[in-house]
């Protein structure tokens, strides 16, 4: 059975994900934060989570974005392989939806439509927009919109197979000491290893839209979660980058197949303000 | 230590300043980010005065999103200021004293900073909504074509940052891991 979903109905889930995305946190990232207050070691490091837990009532009750950086719009999109999708152009609906999230919502505009000419397009288009096509008959929508102080310190590394475990180890921790105060800490660290080099990308920003607090299924990456969890907690940098035992509020891992010749790693970092809305049609 | 200060700076009270300490900032304060600099750079290059006397006066990188109807301005928390360091020594060189952003410095901007006695402040990042609280008034006074990147004159009230480098070069974040 075919089903039919008109693209302006996705087109008005996106633009209410958008503004709902950037004044208040899912309930997964609220809880980290709140629990990271109670576990941070550190005066200086407590007094900064104190002020994000009052950003966030600020940003909610006044309907204030929760960092001005409101970012740029990454959707994914599964589609149900049963779904016809009507009334236009998917990809025009989505911008759509953004621009209308963005301009409507009081959301900053921080777009520019070519990268070395630099202009700003005014409302926050184009997106990022993943499509996948998936078993079914619905549609998931994901929208994150990313801020870029902590994109820009993401990277991705070609490794070795030799270098294997010990490697990808270091390319995580090193990135995360190296990004420090910039990518605005405590951070969640997305981690995609294997596949080619673009796979490699697409899962570390998959794995920032996972739910903190849930673990990969594969239990060998699991417990590589914990354990760079605890290895980047260790470091020292801290909430703001002013020194604590919160550095990190998760590390979520997503793997893929490779080639016997690589091992691919990409590190995506998102600051605390780590936005992720999912719906369903 | 916890201090208070007002804009403009007084260079004499800058110097006092130690790397950690928590400071209030009241006064007049602008904002640039990456496009202004460039475009400042740009009129310094031409032979042209800056859009606004930098004497004394503290530079926040930040770009605010839009103010709702009947407010002062939107989110307006702390951008990186490692884009800027292109530019920052030449500005503190004339005059600039202080700078609000996050995050690291090179050493040519905490050379720049020792030399004219200036000062780097971190605010807490992703904190814009509490932050736009200490903001009393906003207003674009040049390239207002650049969107949330204009250079705006914002009136703070003790607007609370943390000193991360200092006039004598020290640096908060560097002693930390």
């Amino acid at each position: 059975m075919i089903r039919e979903v008109c693209v302006d109905e996705i087109r008005d889930q996106i633009r209410e994900m958008c503004i709902q995305a950037n004044h208040f946190l899912s309930e997964d990232m609220d809880c980290a934060l709140k629990t990271a207050l109670e576990k941070e070691e550190k005066p200086l490091g407590k007094k900064v989570l104190s002020q994000l837990q009052e950003n966030l009532r600020i940003a909610g009750e006044d309907m204030i974005p929760i960092c001005q950086d409101t970012g740029m719009a990454v959707v994914f999109l599964q589609v149900g392989q049963d779904v016809h999708l009507t009334g236009g152009d998917i990809t025009d609906a989505v911008n759509e939806g953004v621009r209308r999230g963005y301009t409507e919502g009081f959301l900053r505009k921080s777009v520019v439509g070519d990268p070395l000419e630099r202009v700003n397009t005014g409302d926050n288009t184009p997106a990022v927009i993943h499509y996948s096509i998936v078993p079914g008959d619905q549609v998931t929508i994901t929208v994150a919109p990313k801020g870029f102080g902590s994109e820009n310190m993401s990277r991705i590394e070609m490794l070795k197979p030799a270098q294997g475990i010990e490697g990808v180890k270091n390319a995580i921790v090193d990135a995360v000491k190296t990004a420090g105060p910039n990518a605005c800490p405590p951070v969640v660290v997305g981690v995609g290893i294997g596949g080619t080099f673009e796979k490699a990308a697409i899962l570390a920003k998959q794995a920032l839209t996972r739910e903190v607090g849930v673990h990969s299924d594969k239990e060998h990456i699991r417990a590589l979660e914990e354990e760079l969890l605890d290895t980047i907690n260790q470091i020292g940098i801290g909430p703001g980058g002013l020194g604590g035992t919160v550095t990190a509020l998760a590390v979520n891992i997503n793997t893929y197949a490779t080639h016997i010749a690589g091992l691919p790693v990409a590190i995506n970092l998102c600051c605390h303000v780590n936005r992720h809305i999912r719906r369903v049609i | 230590m916890d201090r208070h200060i007002t804009t403009p700076l007084n260079p004499e009270e800058v110097k006092t300043l130690q790397a950690g300490d928590y400071v209030y900032i009241t006064g007049e304060i602008y904002t640039a980010r990456d496009a202004a600099h460039k475009r400042m750079k740009e009129a310094l290059d031409a032979g042209q005065p800056l859009p606004m006397n930098i004497e004394n006066e503290v530079i926040y990188y930040m770009g605010p999103s839009p103010a709702r109807e009947g407010r002062v301005i939107g989110s307006a928390g702390p951008t990186t200021a490692s884009r800027m360091d292109k530019y920052t020594p030449e500005l503190l060189d004339l005059g600039m004293k202080g700078m609000i952003g996050k995050g690291k410095r090179t050493p040519e901007v905490t050379e720049a900073i020792v030399r004219n006695g200036g000062v780097y402040f971190a605010a807490v990042g992703g904190a814009g909504a509490l932050l736009s609280k200490q903001i009393k008034s906003a207003e674009v006074i040049a390239y207002d074509d650049l969107g949330t990147e204009a250079i705006r004159r914002l009136k703070v009230e003790d607007f609370p940052v943390i000193v991360v480098i200092d006039s004598k070069g020290n640096n908060l974040y560097e002693s930390i891991y």
